[in-house]
């Protein structure tokens, strides 16, 4: 049983590292302009296919733009919608739900009852409403999934927080009079971290799948920016022709999404087994 | 247990007020709506009218409480753009994105369980492995870009089923299966986990120990016992399928609710968006609630809390 989950780490770890890499060296990897159009070169298909060449290795799109250069262009929005967001509801939900966790009593009934009123919001309805009246960018994509994605972190965080403030060496820490802050930062925090670590892996994989959607809908991050769910939508007109145009941001999206949730998947195994040992 | 039912009711309660809150929040994010409302050619004289209109004149705080007053009775005021009473433009859409979401349910319950419980019964084994995979590469995918393929494959190449549009029951299976494809891996990793717990439990030795049959006791034994949660994770499910049917609906063209909102959002028409976000966390509300009774009243384990 093993062998085969960390398999899935490895796997998932590299896809996730691998796309980071592209995020990251974009501008040096890239050997056409992502936002150049050539109306004479457009729809060219991908190298497999006939009339496809080694110039434009995954084709050109409907104007004729580079697909690979913007397929790894928006590696770089999936890669930085997906972890800021993560980052930002990360640190709202946890903060919640540690300060719910460890007071307890009403404060940490308003926690649960925030928890609940937030489930109940449409998370899409409510983002596509956002971003269509405060301008589309990819801040106010960022900022407005992190507003809406902080619940299961305080979910975890609460239920973690509540295990780890009974334990022996939260209580030396009271006893040995060290301050509340100190104990929720430096005692609590750090115990609680790995669970979170699984969450984050998940909220980062929605995050990039919600930011694709909006997109699609066109009230994500605004064009000519080459998200993968943009793209998408921009050649759906040309799919019945091409399928190519979205298979491949497609695959990208579900193979980035697949390698973050093995990445998660493998992190929860190796975390519960590193508990029990 | 009625206590249990009343705090239940008093958080619904509150959840409502405050998504009422929240929805009325929303629109004014914009800062301005009548400029909005009139749209980006209008004179300053325009906006006048507009803003006495729909009462924007008022001081927020009258608007809130006329709002929240109005809401309560199902009176959303007139759409914008339909220029038909929102309550109206609703409810004649709503059948189709319930139909959207109870397909899709059906469809995800009707695959998630029968692959759950292969799943425990085989535990760690090539087979489990298999649907876990399966389950993953699922999650993948986003919904949009799934029925874009299914129109492509299903639709254009085999022309199985037909591409967009409402008229026959046809029309809801790719939407369906698209939407069900959110909830497959939750229900399915609860059954399994479910299942595995049930088969390990002291009733199914006494099960065994009777002499009873491998089918018997799964189906009828663990498998009860381990449906459950699931039916109360069917409901939350489904509250988020209702939600998550926009981007659906968009694609296939299925003019539900989903495709209201998405059409109303585009339109800055305020008051439908507004009414679309209640009605759904509100449906969201009452299906978590009544889950949850239906848990108090399957397991006796619970009432007596």
């Amino acid at each position: 049983m093993k062998p085969v989950s960390k398999l899935g780490l490895w796997i998932g770890a590299f896809i996730v590292g691998f796309t980071l890499f592209l995020a990251i060296f974009a501008p040096l990897l890239v050997t056409h302009d992502p936002f150049a159009q050539d109306l004479s070169r457009r729809l060219i298909p991908p190298f497999w296919m006939d009339n496809g060449g080694l110039t434009h290795p995954l084709g050109t799109d409907q104007l004729g733009r580079d697909y690979l250069a913007r397929l790894i262009y928006g590696a770089r929005i999936s890669m930085l919608i997906g972890i800021l967001t993560m980052v930002a509801s990360g640190l709202l939900g946890t903060a919640m739900g540690v300060i719910g966790g460890f007071y307890g009593g009403r404060i940490d009934d308003f926690v649960l009852f925030a928890i609940t009123a937030r489930l109940s919001i449409p998370l899409i309805l409510v983002a596509l409403a956002v971003v269509a009246l405060v301008g589309s960018s990819l801040t106010v994509v960022v900022a407005t999934l992190g507003l809406l994605l902080w619940d299961r972190f305080a979910v975890v965080a609460r239920v973690a927080t509540m295990q780890v403030r009974t334990l022996d060496f939260v209580a030396a820490a009271w006893a040995a009079g060290c301050s509340r802050s100190h104990i929720l930062l430096r005692e609590v925090l750090p115990n609680i971290l790995s669970p979170l670590a699984v969450v984050a892996t998940l909220e980062m994989a929605l995050a990039i799948l919600l930011e694709a959607a909006l997109s699609f809908l066109g009230l994500g991050v605004p064009p000519p920016l080459p998200s993968w769910g943009l793209m998408i939508a921009e050649a759906k007109d040309y799919m019945f022709f091409s399928p190519w145009v979205i298979m491949v941001p497609g695959l990208s999206l579900a193979v980035l999404v697949f390698g973050i949730n093995l990445l998660g998947d493998g992190l929860r195994d190796l975390l519960r087994t590193g508990r029990t040992t | 247990m009625v206590q249990f039912l009343l705090r239940r009711l008093l958080v619904a309660l509150l959840v409502s007020v405050t998504v009422l809150t929240f929805a009325f929040a929303l629109t004014r994010l914009s800062g301005d709506l009548a400029i909005s409302i009139a749209g980006p050619n209008a004179t300053a004289n325009d906006i006048e009218v507009v803003r006495k209109a729909y009462g924007l004149d008022q001081p927020l705080i009258t608007q809130f409480f006329s709002w929240i007053g109005r809401a309560m009775v199902g009176d959303f005021g007139q759409s914008y753009f339909y220029r038909e009473r929102v309550s109206t433009l609703i409810f004649s859409r709503l059948p189709i994105t319930l139909t959207l979401g109870l397909v899709g349910l059906g469809i995800a319950v009707s695959v998630a369980l029968p692959l759950g419980v292969i799943s425990a019964l085989r535990e760690g084994r090539p087979i489990d492995r298999v649907i876990s995979l399966v389950a993953l590469v699922g999650q993948a995918m986003p919904s949009f870009w799934l029925a874009l393929v299914l129109m492509i494959t299903l639709g254009l190449n085999l022309g199985w089923l037909p591409i967009s549009g409402t008229g026959t029951w046809q029309h809801f299976v790719m939407p369906g299966i698209v939407l069900s494809f959110s909830a497959i891996p939750a229900l399915l990793r609860l059954t399994r986990s479910g299942m595995i717990d049930a088969m390990a439990a002291d009733y199914i030795r006494t099960a065994r120990a009777k002499g009873l049959s491998r089918m018997s006791i799964v189906l009828k034994h663990a498998a009860r016992n381990a449906a459950m949660p699931v039916v109360s994770i069917a409901a939350v499910q489904l509250g988020f399928m209702l939600g998550g049917s926009i981007v659906i609906e968009t694609v296939f063209a299925l003019h539900g609710v989903g495709f209201l909102a998405w059409e109303s959002i585009s339109k800055n028409d305020f008051p439908t968006v507004q009414a679309v976000v209640l009605l759904l966390a509100v449906i969201y509300t009452l299906l978590t609630l009544g889950a949850d009774l239906l848990n108090a009243l399957l397991d006796p384990r619970l009432r007596a809390q």
